[in-house]
C-alpha cells in the first residue's frame, strides 16, 4: 500500500474546488479527488477507497456519507466523522470555519492535522467571501429600494432629488425604523394602489 | 434583557413548533427570544448541536437514541425534553414503479400499509432501492420494520440509501432510487413536479409514530434547567396552538416564507389538512391526523417510544438490545417535560412508558387532569412493544 494519503473533496464549483485542492498541495503530498455530483457520492467513495473526505458542511449531501459509517461489508471501510475533542480542538475549528472532514478506519489522527489545517483556512476565506457577498447584495437591493421611493417622491411631490432623500430620513427618524424599511412600506404600499 | 436561544432547524412542516414557538409570541411570552438557524443536513444540524453553535435543535427522533448507543460518530450526549410530532412522512414511488404498482391491481387506496407492501414487493423490478432522508430515522425505521413484517427481509434484500429531502425528485429522476420515504413536503413537491407518486402514510404502519423531537445536549440540560423550562414551555403551547385547526392557514403562511421552508403556502397545506394529492393526475386521500403536533399528549416523550426505537436499531445493527434498550429509555426525558410543565394547564399522562400499539381506538388514561385521552397508536400487523419495566 502506498504511504501517499488519498483525500476526496466533495465540491460541486469547480474555482473553489481548485483552490482547496492548491491548498491542499502546499500542506503535503496527497493524492487527491474531487467529486462535483452528490447522487454519485457513494458510488465513486467505494471505488477511490479515500484515507479522508473533505466536505461543505453546507453540502445537503453530507447526510450520504453518514450512512457510509454503517456500511460494515467485508471489503468496505468503514467511514466515520472525525470527531476530536482535545485542547486545539480541530473539529470545533473545522465545524466553524464550515468543513467537516470524514476519516476511514485505520487512520492516525495526527496525519490528518497538516490537511485539516489547510482546509480549514480555505474554508475560512469562503466563509467571509459568503459573507461579504449576501452583504453586498443585500445593501445593492436596499440601494434599489430606497432610489425607487426617493423616485416615488420625487414624482408626487415635485421636489428634486435631495428633498426626496430627505423627507425619507425624516419620515425614518420621526417612525424610528431604518430608512430601507421606511423606503419598502412606501414601494409596497403604492404597488398595491396602482 | 431577554434570553436568546439558538435553535437549528431543517425546513420542514414539522419544524413548525419551534418557528411558531418564536414568530406567534410563546417564546416572548417565557422571556425568550428563539434564534432560528435553518441547517443544511441532519448530520450538519448534530454537529452544530454537538459543538455548541446552537443551544437546542430539531431533531429526528432517533438521532439522540443512535447517539446514545454509540452508533454514527462521536457526537455529544443528547436529551429529548420534548416530542415536536407525530406522523407526517410518507412514502412514494417513481412514476414507473406506480404504473407497475397498477399492473399487479393496486389501486392506491392509501390507507392499508399491508395491501400496499404486498403490492410493491410484488412490483418491484429486482432489489428495491428506497431513499430515506438519514440513516437513523422514523424513516428508516418504520420503512424496515413494514418491509421485514410482510416477510421481506431487511435491510438485506432491501438497499435503505441515504438522500436528503430535497434532493428526493433529483434521485427519482436520476433512477437511483425506485421509492422513497420522506416528511412534508418533500413527497408532494415529488408529485408537484410530476416525478413520484404517493403510496402510503407513514401513519398507516404506525399510527402514532414519534417523529421529531426537541433535542438539547445533556450537559446544557443540566447547565441550564431554568432555559430548559421555558423552551419547553414555549414550545408546547406553540404545539397546542398549532392543534387549533383554525391556525392552519396562518401556519402554511408563515412558514413558506423564504427564510423558514420558502414553499409555497398550498403545498405546505396538503401536510397540514391531511387532503394529499398522491399523483401528478390530481387524485386526493383524506389522512386524518396525518401530522399532529398536540392531540393525545402528542408533545410528552415516552421512555417507551425511546425504548422502541433502540430495539429497532438494535437488531439490524446486531448490538445487544437490552443493552440498547436501557441506553435509550434515559434519552427520552419524560422527567424534565413533566418538571417544566408542572405549573401549566397541560393534561400529562401519569406513567412515563406505555405498550406501544395496544390501543386500536381513542382511549381515556390516568393524568393529571383526568381529561387525557391518547390517539390510536396501532401497529398496521397487529403487534404491541412492552416497555421494559412492564
Amino acid at each position: 500500500m502506498s504511504d501517499t494519503l488519498s483525500i476526496i473533496v466533495v465540491e460541486a464549483d469547480r474555482d473553489r474546488a481548485l483552490q482547496i485542492v492548491e491548498s491542499l498541495r502546499e500542506a503535503g503530498d496527497f493524492d487527491i479527488s474531487v467529486i462535483s455530483e452528490p447522487t454519485t457520492l457513494a458510488r465513486q467513495i467505494q471505488a477511490i477507497q479515500p484515507d479522508v473526505v473533505l466536505i461543505d458542511m453546507a453540502n445537503p449531501s453530507r447526510d450520504m456519507l453518514e450512512e457510509m459509517a454503517l456500511a460494515s461489508g467485508p471489503h468496505e471501510r468503514a467511514v466515520a466523522m472525525f470527531v476530536d475533542r482535545s485542547a486545539d480542538g480541530m473539529s470545533a475549528a473545522a465545524i466553524e470555519a464550515g468543513v467537516s472532514a470524514y476519516v476511514v478506519d485505520g487512520m492516525r489522527p495526527d496525519r490528518l492535522k497538516p490537511i485539516l489545517d489547510a482546509a480549514i483556512a480555505r474554508f475560512r476565506m469562503f466563509q467571509r467571501m459568503r459573507t461579504e457577498l449576501a452583504e453586498t447584495k443585500r445593501a445593492l437591493e436596499e440601494r434599489k429600494v430606497i432610489d425607487r421611493a426617493k423616485g416615488m417622491i420625487m414624482k408626487a411631490r415635485g421636489v428634486d432629488e435631495d428633498q426626496a432623500y430627505a423627507i425619507l430620513r425624516k419620515a425614518a427618524m420621526d417612525q424610528g425604523k431604518r430608512l430601507h424599511d421606511v423606503a419598502n412600506a412606501l414601494v409596497t404600499a403604492a404597488g398595491l394602489l396602482s | 434583557m431577554k434570553a436568546a436561544l439558538k435553535v437549528g432547524f431543517i425546513p420542514l412542516v414539522d419544524a413548525a413548533p419551534l418557528i411558531v414557538a418564536q414568530e406567534m409570541g410563546f417564546a416572548a411570552e417565557e422571556g425568550i427570544t428563539l434564534d432560528l438557524r435553518r441547517a443544511p443536513s441532519w448530520s450538519a444540524l448534530r454537529d452544530m448541536l454537538s459543538f455548541g453553535h446552537v443551544d437546542a435543535a430539531h431533531m429526528l427522533a432517533p438521532v439522540p437514541v443512535a447517539t446514545a448507543m454509540g452508533l454514527g460518530g462521536g457526537s455529544a450526549p443528547m436529551a429529548a425534553i420534548s416530542v415536536l410530532s407525530m406522523n407526517g412522512n410518507v412514502i412514494g414511488v417513481s412514476r414507473d414503479l406506480a404504473d407497475r404498482l397498477r399492473g399487479v391491481g393496486h389501486r392506491f387506496g392509501f390507507d392499508d400499509a399491508r395491501e400496499a407492501g404486498q403490492a410493491l414487493i410484488a412490483a418491484a423490478p429486482g432489489r428495491l432501492r428506497i431513499g430515506v432522508p438519514f440513516p437513523f430515522s422514523m424513516h428508516a425505521e418504520l420503512v424496515y420494520y413494514w418491509l421485514s413484517s410482510l416477510g421481506l427481509p431487511a435491510p438485506q434484500s432491501v438497499d435503505i440509501r441515504t438522500v436528503p429531502p430535497p434532493l428526493m425528485s433529483d434521485a427519482l429522476k436520476a433512477g437511483e432510487i425506485d421509492a422513497f420515504c420522506v416528511g412534508e413536503p418533500w413527497g408532494s413537491r415529488s408529485v408537484e413536479e410530476g416525478l413520484g407518486e404517493l403510496l402510503l402514510p407513514t401513519r398507516a404502519i404506525w399510527a402514532f409514530a414519534p417523529e421529531k423531537v426537541l433535542a438539547v445536549r445533556d450537559d446544557w440540560a443540566r447547565a441550564e434547567p431554568a432555559l430548559r423550562d421555558r423552551l419547553i414551555r414555549a414550545v408546547w403551547r406553540a404545539g397546542r396552538w398549532l392543534g387549533d385547526p383554525a391556525s392552519r392557514s396562518l401556519t402554511g403562511e408563515l412558514l413558506s416564507r423564504p427564510e423558514f421552508l420558502d414553499i409555497p403556502a398550498e403545498t405546505l397545506d396538503r401536510a397540514l389538512s391531511g387532503d394529499l394529492v398522491i399523483s401528478p393526475s390530481g387524485e386526493m386521500r383524506q389522512v386524518p391526523g396525518f401530522v399532529e403536533f398536540f392531540k393525545g399528549a402528542a408533545t410528552f416523550p415516552w421512555r417507551s417510544q425511546a425504548e422502541w426505537i433502540g430495539q429497532q436499531l438494535a437488531g439490524r445493527t446486531g448490538l445487544d438490545r437490552g443493552t440498547a434498550i436501557r441506553a435509550a429509555r434515559e434519552v427520552f426525558r419524560s422527567d424534565l417535560h413533566r418538571e417544566a410543565l408542572r405549573a401549566t394547564t397541560a393534561d400529562l399522562p401519569g406513567a412515563s412508558s406505555k405498550i406501544e400499539g395496544a390501543l386500536p381506538v381513542p382511549t381515556a388514561v390516568s393524568s393529571k387532569v383526568g381529561k387525557l385521552i391518547l390517539e390510536p397508536d396501532s401497529f398496521f400487523d397487529g403487534r404491541v412493544f412492552e416497555p421494559s419495566e412492564f
